[in-house]
């Protein structure tokens, strides 16, 4: 901050003012979207089909909600989404600690040849089909497993900790614990992990919302609709425009055209409640997930 | 560089580190089973997959598979569409975070920087299922805005874009320009907040305006992040992903939508289950991921010439 000002000159402060009315553009463009489904969840079938919603809820309405609360499917879906993210962000942290603690350690012996050749899959790998058929093989083919195992560590993640561990713990305290006879595995526990909570912290983040957010390796494993993630239930109703009739109109009352514009309410707040999680978790972690950025920025 | 633990024959050092490859040993199962077998079951590409006979037994049958795939027409499809989406989407969302980074980073209200920041980068964190939702919501053309729009306009409702094939292209970049350039403006913004105070003072005296200080002193400070980052994505130009082309593709935009990714799980997993078409498939995957491989390594090597930055 430069605290004796200059006046600003006139053309400075046309150049202020593009930029203020650029970056509330900007704004306007990324919010705008989000207020208008926002909206539009809140609002009657008939506003939401005719299109009379423009900015703010028209003929304000819950029913949208009402009926997403009793489509199974999506409850299924936010359940199992629950358990991947959570046991699956488990293993990942797991998994790439284990991985990236030796790997930080300049004395292992190995750690050449098996840096190598984790960060070769970083830039190659088998792809799809041998994927696939590997999966097959493991009889890991419409199981939970079959989100959880395949990715049980990310290597770029694993990179970002490593190098971390690396920057911020000083050899010093390797030397000085070693000398007190301290055992590897015991300087990892009172020493490394305790000081690596920044970055832990930070990969749990973004293995958390990988989870919640994918559905490619579950559009790929699993058939069976009880294992489903909310994703892939997400993709039936908001792509596919594919619903369970029996699931939303209990009544079964519902003429045609209701019909319909319930179909578009429901899209509205399944977005909403789908998004909503990550979204009310966002402002506390942002400050983390931009530090992750530049974690992942330095090379070690 | 010399360590400290040369010396010992190698299971001396073997054992005196053997707690460390304990630590190792799941990282390690975990990227030979799922990873590296994978890898090894690339063989496919070269054989004629005999489901019976399993990936090892399958009888060889050299580089067919690749030259069917030469030959075929689609392969005069699927490279250039996946090679145009991505140029399209490097050349129209590379430089929305830059210019959104130096405009922020000139304003002087520290409150409004913070709270913008927090804004642009919401939708970095929304599933793509549900940007193609959104967007599907928003264009739908008679319950949609876009709908909503053209019916007051011209008075009467619009054909539907996503069924529209000269369309898929502007639809799939620019949703993702807005779903990532705020995501992507943060590494400019961080290297930004490193400019030193002195150079603007020094800049200010001369009576350099603001909007020369962004282009003299921000924009030259910026430049090497920029460099790297241009590369970088150059080096995934044959990587498009296939989730969101996935789920914007339909029957009457395939000619544009059909990209290598989409491709191979259309012929390997989602065909009728001929089983020649598994090599088939797996063949053209490794085709692409070849060609990855060889645009990474390269623009790695650019890369560690231009600035001194490298992957590895």
């Amino acid at each position: 901050m430069r605290t004796n000002k200059v006046a600003t000159s006139k053309g400075d402060r046309v150049y202020y003012t593009i930029c203020y009315v650029v970056t509330i553009i900007l704004l306007v463009t990324v919010l705008y979207p989000l207020i208008f489904i926002v909206s539009s969840s809140f609002s009657s079938a008939s506003a939401v089909s005719t299109g009379k919603v423009i900015l703010f809820p028209v003929e304000f309405s819950t029913l949208s909600y009402r009926t997403v609360f009793k489509y199974k499917d999506i409850y299924t879906g936010y359940m199992n989404s629950l358990f991947y993210t959570v046991v699956g962000t488990l293993i990942n942290v797991v998994v790439t600690l284990c991985c990236a603690y030796p790997l930080s350690r300049k004395d292992f012996q190995g750690r050449k040849v098996l840096t190598k050749m984790f960060t070769f899959c970083m830039i190659f790998s088998g792809g799809m089909i041998p994927s696939y058929l590997n999966m097959s093989n493991l009889h890991l083919l419409n199981t939970r497993w079959a989100l959880l195992l395949p990715g049980a560590m990310s290597v770029y993640n694993m990179i970002v900790t490593r190098t971390f561990i690396q920057n911020s713990i000083p050899p010093e305290l390797l030397e000085a614990s070693q000398i007190d006879g301290c055992s590897d595995a015991k300087y990892f526990f009172k020493v490394v992990l305790p000081l690596s909570m920044p970055v832990i912290s930070v990969i749990s983040l973004y293995y958390a919302v990988g989870h919640w957010n994918s559905y490619f390796h579950a559009f790929l494993y699993l058939q069976d609709k009880a294992l489903y993630p909310l994703q892939l239930f997400l993709r039936e109703v908001l792509v596919q425009s594919n619903f369970d009739a029996s699931m939303m109109y209990a009544d079964g009352s519902e003429v045609i055209e209701q019909r319909q514009g319930l179909q578009e309410l429901i899209k509205y707040s399944t977005i909403v409640v789908s998004t909503v999680p990550l979204l009310i978790l966002y402002p506390f972690v942002s400050k983390f997930f931009a530090k992750g950025v530049m974690i992942g920025s330095v090379k070690g | 560089m010399k360590q400290t633990s040369r010396k010992g024959t190698f299971w001396q050092r073997f054992w005196k580190d053997r707690q460390l490859y304990l630590f190792m040993l799941v990282p390690v199962i975990y990227i030979v089973v799922f990873e590296y077998v994978p890898i090894a079951g690339l063989s496919l590409a070269f054989k004629h997959y005999m489901p019976a006979k399993g990936i090892v037994d399958s009888p060889w049958v050299g580089f067919a598979n690749f030259t069917k795939f030469f030959k075929s027409y689609q392969f005069g499809r699927v490279v250039p569409n996946t090679l145009i989406l991505s140029l399209y989407s490097i050349v129209a969302s590379f430089p929305v975070p830059i210019i959104f980074a130096l405009m922020l980073n000139s304003l002087d209200r520290p409150g409004f920087k913070k709270v913008s920041a927090n804004i642009v980068n919401m939708p970095h964190f929304i599933s793509v299922v549900v940007v193609v939702g959104i967007l599907m919501q928003m264009l739908n053309p008679r319950t949609g805005l876009y709908g909503t729009i053209m019916m007051k306009l011209t008075g009467s409702y619009p054909s539907d874009p996503f069924r529209d094939a000269s369309l898929f292209r502007h639809l799939y970049v620019w949703s993702g320009v807005w779903q990532g350039f705020g995501w992507s403006s943060i590494i400019y913004t961080a290297a930004l907040s490193n400019v030193s105070p002195e150079l603007h003072d020094a800049a200010q005296i001369d009576g350099a305006s603001r909007f020369q200080r962004v282009i003299h002193v921000d924009f030259p400070y910026l430049l090497p992040t920029i460099i790297i980052m241009l590369i970088l994505k150059c080096g995934h130009v044959m990587s498009i992903g296939f989730e969101k082309v996935f789920l914007m593709q339909n029957t009457l935009n395939l000619s544009v939508s059909q990209v290598i990714s989409t491709y191979v799980y259309k012929i390997g997993i989602a065909g009728d289950g001929a089983a020649s078409d598994i090599s088939y498939a797996t063949a053209i995957g490794f085709f692409n991921s070849l060609i990855n491989l060889i645009l990474i390594v390269a623009v790695n090597k650019i890369s560690s010439k231009v600035s001194e930055t490298s992957l590895w």
